[in-house]
């Protein structure tokens, strides 16, 4: 065998075991759920059997309001809660990118929420948002207890707490995607602007918004996959409630399968939402192009 | 002027990013009437009841235990896997490794709830429900995608002359890669094992379908399930959660750095 046969041939049983993991936890069970959603399967009962039913699961999937809902639920919370995350992530990655004593400190704690676990986060902020003694019925109404309201119990405001929970969670980890872009932009650019008598919003929309563009993108890649399934803020603050109002698919396949025990059903979901999640996530992949992989 | 607005942006992220979770450490040492009190009482008496009651009467020490299992287990395997991996794919010319780092990212970003059903099948033929290898199963594959990108671009980096010297020295590539690669990347390998680690610590979904006993429970899953007899143990809830969040923040403050570098490494370098 010639080195280099040899070599490529180590390369390959190195990558092995990462490759089997990938291929027998992560893909086999996707092509495996498109096989269950084809079956009726109710856990718990496995006297039925498990028979071929064809399309029945995905025809009653297109008739079931409760999942149409929730698709609905879904678009609209990664729409938000992406958006404000990418604002406050680039307001934040400006701050941070200046030098200032103690910055490594604000650093740190811009990163906090990030690490905090997000059923922590999802406990903290239905505490926040508590009918009773919740600081924001404190901040809003003082001690007028009378007029406290139960937020969460109110499929609009339930709705705004679980973005502004995912908002406060999330930026941070924009933040410092889109700052590693700031910190490629080469600083004489900014100087020549400056001789030049560019002010400071004209730096920013000339030099800084154009350049940015490609770690806005990822930034805003890696945000929307992630709204995408979002489950531990839903599943701790409104179990998909006030009537579905925050409902989504995750959650929705989740009770489907595990607490329904409908795992051909549920298996259903399950490809819809792969399917939507594959079909964003190429639309950006081709926007951002090849240079990830280079 | 300039300065002043800076200041004061500080000020507002800080406290914006910090106040909430402070405020949920501030309710843990209070006491149960401190906790239900309008205007709410921002200088605790200092208890340590709903600490000692967590621990009591909610299990907070074996979630704890099951945690720390899980997410140390966890890392481990995933690193050493990256290490293989990332250095087949960043030195070793493996054939088609743009589709494979690809596929990694396609894992690393589909809902969990599309591989749900069927790893629970699969852990079920096994017997592996509510053991730790039947979490550790899925944490592995899910954080193999940020281990091998951060891990293969750490690698990239290095010289390659170096590792050419260690083999006509007749050094095995394998052992390049441990007496070579690894110590000089170690601050990335460093990275991702801390990036790996609070996956696995903070992860809920997959815990709470797989681990459905409360003896094997991790920290995320109890602290969801914390129920009082008529009301919510909002004390206690707070003592868990800051006892699952402490050591977290501390791993952030002393490896800001590194951890912002791993992040966005994974994230954009490749």
């Amino acid at each position: 065998m010639t080195p280099a046969r040899r070599e490529r041939l180590f390369s390959v049983v190195l990558i092995l075991p990462a490759f089997l993991f990938v291929l027998i936890f992560a893909f086999f069970p996707i092509v495996h759920s498109f096989w269950l959603s084809l079956h009726r399967i109710v856990l718990g009962l496995p006297g039925l059997g498990e028979p071929f039913v064809g399309a029945e699961n995905y025809i009653e999937l297109l008739n079931d309001r409760v999942a149409l809902r929730a698709v609905k639920n879904t678009f609209l919370f990664v729409f938000v809660s992406t958006f404000f995350e990418i604002l406050f992530g680039l307001l934040i990655a400006l701050v941070i990118h200046e030098r200032f004593k103690g910055r490594g400190i604000v650093r740190a704690s811009v990163l906090v929420p990030w690490a905090v676990p997000t059923v922590v986060s999802s406990q903290m902020w239905r505490f926040i948002f508590n009918d009773k003694y919740g600081l924001i019925n404190f901040l809003f109404f003082g001690g007028d207890v009378n007029a406290y309201r139960a937020w969460l119990a109110d499929p609009v405001y339930a709705f705004v707490a679980i973005v502004v929970a995912d908002v406060w969670k999330t930026s941070a980890f924009a933040a410092l995607l889109i700052l590693a872009g700031l910190q490629a932009i080469p600083e004489d650019l900014y100087e020549a602007a400056k001789v030049d008598g560019a002010g400071w919003w004209q730096r920013f929309f000339k030099i800084t918004l154009p350049l940015l563009r490609p770690a806005l993108l990822i930034a805003l890649l890696f945000r929307t996959m992630d709204a995408f399934r979002v489950f531990d803020l839903v599943f701790v603050m409104t179990q998909g409630g006030p009537a579905d109002s925050t409902n989504v698919l995750q959650f929705y396949g989740y009770k489907k399968i595990f607490a329904e025990g409908m795992m051909g059903y549920g298996s259903a979901v399950s490809v819809l939402v792969f399917l939507i999640s594959f079909v964003v996530s190429m639309f950006y992949v081709r926007m951002i192009g090849k240079r990830m992989f280079r | 002027m300039r300065k002043w607005i800076l200041w004061a942006l500080v000020m507002v992220i800080v406290f914006l990013s910090l106040g909430p979770f402070l405020w949920f450490v501030d309710t843990s040492f209070k006491t149960e009437v401190e906790v239900t009190a309008i205007p709410p009482v921002i200088c605790p008496s200092g208890s340590v009841g709903f600490y000692v009651s967590s621990i009591k009467n909610y299990r907070l020490l074996s979630y704890v235990k099951n945690s720390a299992i899980v997410a140390t287990l966890t890392t481990l395997i995933t690193i050493l896997l990256s290490l293989f991996a990332g250095y087949s794919v960043a030195r070793l010319g493996l054939p088609k490794r743009e589709l494979f780092m690809k596929a990694l990212l396609v894992v690393s970003m589909f809902p969990q709830i599309s591989i749900a059903g069927p790893v629970w099948r699969i852990l079920y033929r096994l017997g592996w429900l509510n053991t730790y290898q039947g979490l550790v199963i899925p944490y592995v594959t899910l954080t193999l995608p940020l281990g091998v990108w951060v891990v293969a671009s750490f690698f990239k980096q290095l010289p390659e002359d170096l590792e050419d010297a260690a083999i006509i020295d007749g050094c095995s590539r394998l052992g390049a890669l441990f007496r070579i690669m690894v110590p000089l990347s170690a601050p990335g390998v460093f990275t991702a094992a801390i990036l790996v680690f609070i996956y696995a610590w903070n992860e809920f979904f997959f815990a709470l379908l797989i681990m459905t006993r409360q003896d094997v429970q991790t920290l995320p899953v109890g602290i969801a399930m914390f129920q009082g007899q008529y009301t919510l143990p909002w004390g206690e809830i707070a003592a868990a959660s800051t006892v699952a969040t402490v050591p977290l923040v501390l791993l952030v403050f002393v490896f800001q750095r590194r951890i912002i570098s791993g992040l966005s490494a994974g994230a954009i370098k490749g």
